[in-house]
């Protein structure tokens, strides 16, 4: 990766000369200026510090592409991220929000994904909301905990009669990600099973050591209402339009980058990629 | 002399310590000591202090000073200002005990002392208790504090980050600070503590987050944890004994704290203990809300979710648990029964009655028998179609099923909004009006679409709250509650809702603010607004009168827009993102044309 950066300058550089003869003053500093991104600083796999999460790849992807130096601010994403972030000036790009997001505007999506039962191998198996078994096995789940918001799975188990052994895994007091927590847990045998999200659910079940087995968790007839898959894109800050254009245009240029980088993470996906297609 | 000083508190007697010989203090906390252990009984007050959030213990914000009265307040002036130096929302009482005043700003949670002898009244110390920053991260509703305690010639305050602190009231210098919760739990404090006896009683916030309620007792001279008592789990960590009984059956049978619950939620339950805290000397009791449990949807947790949104009443030295009643069992609306617990005696159906007097966010004033636990009656304040009524043989609300808040399913014309009829803001007593003066919200909500959302990476469903008044069109209204005829004696619209504390005096002047800025003086009988003068920035905090070393009355209040009703401002809110503050900002989206933000303490006198 390093070997890279004398490269990029040097280029940066080139178009910032190569500007200053040809284009007025404000081109050149755009050409500089740094893409700024809001990033967790731990949280696996998206974005950690040292910049190893996916999420920091694309971002990266995303720089070399724009031709600008990346610069990070780094929160923890809870309540109040977008705000704290983007909302306080300090950044202008969120890697990844769902499609519709309120706070930002988003571009095309880049992938698309859904909740994953994680099972044992040669364990309970559980592959439905409709199982009868629902209400007597140990299920995990993420809890949001910002009221009166929850995940569409929480629901559906709820619904159908998961309340008395479900376990819910909060983001708060512990030093993993709930989503690593769970996968951990169905490993040990502690959970018969748990509903992932699935850039985390293929990401944390891939290293484990026990044999794991991901079920996509498809929305019970009774709740096709509500979403079960989330198409993911890259949030821009309100007005800026331009850059959210250029984004759009990068995500198609390097999409066999993007589907590289996501298949490296193990990103479970339910979309078609280049990469499924690709001999 | 000798009877004078016998007279007044032990937190008195230190107070004039540096104005006496030593020899008298001496006796005078010997003697104090005496009284003391003779029996339970109520901190003492001098008439012109305020040495609590809502100045006794039977929490009700009645000051005896009259010289300021209906037919001179029209004259009332600026004495003198103070700026906190934080401009975020301003939710604390200040606090007056002989010569100073002492007052806890937002985080960073500073404390003041302000030397009331010198004009302009400057800061006698300043304490910094430097609370972790990922604090500020963790607080749902803005980095508000309710204001310190005073007692023993100390002051007790919480900050942000779940400490408790005792700092010496004559020098600034911290005695003990006491790290009660955990921020990366999602625990903070932002409650005013109470002191009862040789304890100071905390609780914690954070319900939304999964934390689980408690309230504590620390050993006012030491900071040592004397109990603590959940609000959710066995009997064993409820403080649930041979002592505890309820009035209603169903609260009645072993561990329901955890029975009541699908396994294991009951750790996560909420709960937390944010809001007021009384105490009855005669009975020995405190009594103290519990908020909403959490952090599942309500399908998630089956059953009555003890001992959230409900109140406790226990005995202080021990925390026993002596009875609970349940506001709301299985809340699925955000109605913490954290409101204020006003001790009041009064007539009911014919006879003199020991009661609890409550407004609680379900839109219900509730009259309640302080020893038995019993509700003699819940009247509706505001708009109600949550519910019914309160069945009053099992004490439960009667709910319509049609504002349950299903996932999926949009609900329209749900009242209160969940805010509630009335959120922390103080109400007031008055005994020689026999009225409750509420500040309080008109406002209900519709849950719409739900729109995906993100959170360390992980979608869930923000369902889309539309907060908008109720009927009239105003938001909020400060109203005189009558709680034997069980109706309004007078109310006053506002634009917005008042999230200011009330102030009632023995000269029959009523005080509050709105957010708007204008702090307010009314009548007490009839609601006639006799005054009102313009501050920086929007009123939510909590309002005290004082007599000071001049002899004169004096009115305090802080200035500075903020809370969850205020974040539009405080916070910088996107407006145009309505489902900012879980729903709130949509109903305030005009707050910013108003006021600014601002964190200035405001005292007026007659010239």
């Amino acid at each position: 990766m390093s070997s890279r950066f004398p490269e990029r300058r040097t280029a940066a550089r080139f178009l910032a000369l190569a500007c200053a003869v040809c284009a007025p003053a404000g081109a050149a500093a755009q050409a500089t200026t740094a893409l700024r991104v809001c990033a967790d600083p731990d949280n696996p796999p998206y974005s950690q510090r040292d910049e190893s999460g996916f999420e920091n790849r694309i971002a990266r992807l995303l720089a070399d592409e724009l031709r600008r130096p990346l610069e990070y601010t780094w929160l923890r994403d809870r309540r109040g991220f977008v705000r704290k972030t983007v909302g306080a000036g300090l950044c202008d790009v969120v890697i990844g929000v769902p499609v519709g997001f309120q706070a930002l505007q988003t571009t095309a999506p880049y992938y698309r994904s859904a909740f994953f039962f994680v099972n044992r191998e040669g364990g309970a198996d559980l592959r439905s909301f409709t199982d009868a078994r629902l209400p007597t096995l140990r299920i995990g789940v993420q809890l949001i905990g910002i009221d009166p918001g929850t995940s569409p799975v929480g629901y559906a188990l709820a619904r159908h009669g998961a309340t008395q052994q479900v376990a819910g895994y909060t983001l708060a007091g512990a030093e993993h990600p709930p989503a690593q927590r769970m996968v951990e847990d169905v490993a040990a045998g502690h959970l018969d099973s748990a509903l992932v999200w699935g850039p985390q659910a293929g990401y944390f079940a891939a290293r484990s050591k026990v044999p794991l087995q991901l079920v996509r968790a498809e929305a019970p007839p009774d709740m096709a209402a509500l979403p079960f898959e989330f198409s993911i894109a890259v949030g821009v800050r309100p007005g800026e339009t331009a850059l959210r254009r250029a984004i759009d245009d990068m995500l198609v240029r390097r999409r066999a980058d993007i589907d590289a980088v996501l298949a490296t993470y193990g990103v479970a996906r339910t979309d078609a990629t280049r990469m499924e297609a690709a001999p | 002399m000798f009877f004078d000083i016998a007279r007044l508190a032990p937190l008195t007697c230190f107070a004039q310590i540096e104005k006496m010989t030593k020899t008298p203090i001496l006796l005078c906390c010997s003697l104090l000591a005496l009284a003391m252990s003779t029996g339970p009984r109520a901190q003492e007050i001098r008439e012109g202090d305020w040495p609590m959030a809502a100045r006794d213990h039977a929490s009700t914000r009645f000051s005896p000073l009259a010289d300021i009265r209906t037919d001179n307040v029209a004259n009332l002036k600026p004495a003198f200002t103070f700026f906190t130096g934080v401009r975020r929302g301003q939710e604390a009482a200040p606090l007056v005990v002989g010569d100073t005043m002492y007052i806890t700003a937002p985080y960073p949670n500073e404390l003041f002392a302000l030397d009331l002898t010198k004009p302009g009244a400057p800061v006698k110390w300043k304490f910094e208790p430097r609370p972790d920053a990922g604090a500020q991260g963790v607080a749902c509703c803005d980095v508000v504090t309710r204001g310190p305690a005073y007692a023993d010639g100390r002051v007790f305050m919480n900050t942000l980050d779940a400490q408790t602190i005792a700092v010496d009231a004559a020098t600034g210098k911290e005695v003990w600070r006491t790290k009660l919760g955990d921020i990366t739990k999602g625990e903070t404090i932002t409650m005013a503590p109470l002191v009862v006896k040789d304890k100071v009683l905390v609780g914690n916030s954070g319900s939304e987050l999964g934390v689980r309620g408690w309230l504590a007792a620390l050993d006012t001279r030491t900071g040592r944890i004397a109990w603590r008592a959940y609000s959710t789990g066995p009997d064993s960590e409820v403080l649930i004994g041979p002592a505890f009984k309820p009035f209603y059956a169903h609260d009645r049978g072993k561990d329901l704290g955890v029975s009541t619950w699908p396994p294991e939620a009951w750790k996560i339950g909420g709960g937390a203990a944010w809001g007021w805290i009384s105490y009855d000397p005669a009975l020995d009791l405190v009594y103290y809300g519990t908020a909403n449990p959490g952090p599942w949807n309500a399908e998630q947790r089956p059953g009555d979710n003890k001992w959230t949104a409900g109140i406790f009443a226990r005995k202080p030295d021990t925390g026993e648990a002596v009875w609970f009643y349940q506001y709301a069992p299985h809340d699925q609306h955000d109605y913490n029964g954290t409101n204020e617990n006003v001790l009041l005696e009064l007539d009911v159906k014919g006879s003199r009655r020991k009661v609890i007097v409550h407004p609680d966010r379900n839109g219900y004033v509730y009259v309640i028998d302080r020893a038995a636990g019993e509700v003699l009656s819940a009247t509706p304040f505001v708009k109600v179609t949550t519910s019914t009524g309160i069945d009053l043989k099992s004490g439960r609300p009667v709910l319509n099923p049609a504002t349950e808040t299903r996932m999926g399913t949009t609900v329209r014309d749900v009242c209160p909004a969940s805010p509630g009829g009335k959120d922390w803001q103080p109400s007031a007593w008055s005994p020689r009006t026999q009225l409750l003066y509420m500040p309080h919200q008109n406002m209900c909500q519709d849950m719409m679409t739900f729109q995906a959302s993100y959170i360390a990476g992980t979608p869930y469903l923000g369902a889309e709250v539309a907060m908008y008044p109720g009927p009239g069109g105003h938001r909020g209204v400060f109203g005189a509650w009558d709680p034997v005829k069980a109706r309004m004696a007078w109310s006053i619209r506002e634009r917005f809702p008042v999230w200011s504390g009330a102030l009632a005096t023995a000269g029959d002047v009523v005080f509050y603010g709105t957010m708007e800025g204008w702090f307010k003086a009314v009548d007490a009988r009839s609601g006639k607004l006799l005054w009102q003068f313009k501050t920086e920035s929007g009123i939510i905090g909590q309002p005290i009168s004082y007599r000071g070393p001049d002899g004169k009355q004096y009115v305090a209040v802080l200035s500075g827009v903020g809370g969850w009703a205020g974040a539009v401002v405080s916070k910088d809110l996107d407006v145009r993102d309505g489902t900012a503050a879980k729903g709130f900002a949509s109903a305030m989206k005009d707050l910013p044309q108003y006021t600014g933000k601002g964190g200035t303490l405001y005292v007026f006198a007659l010239p």
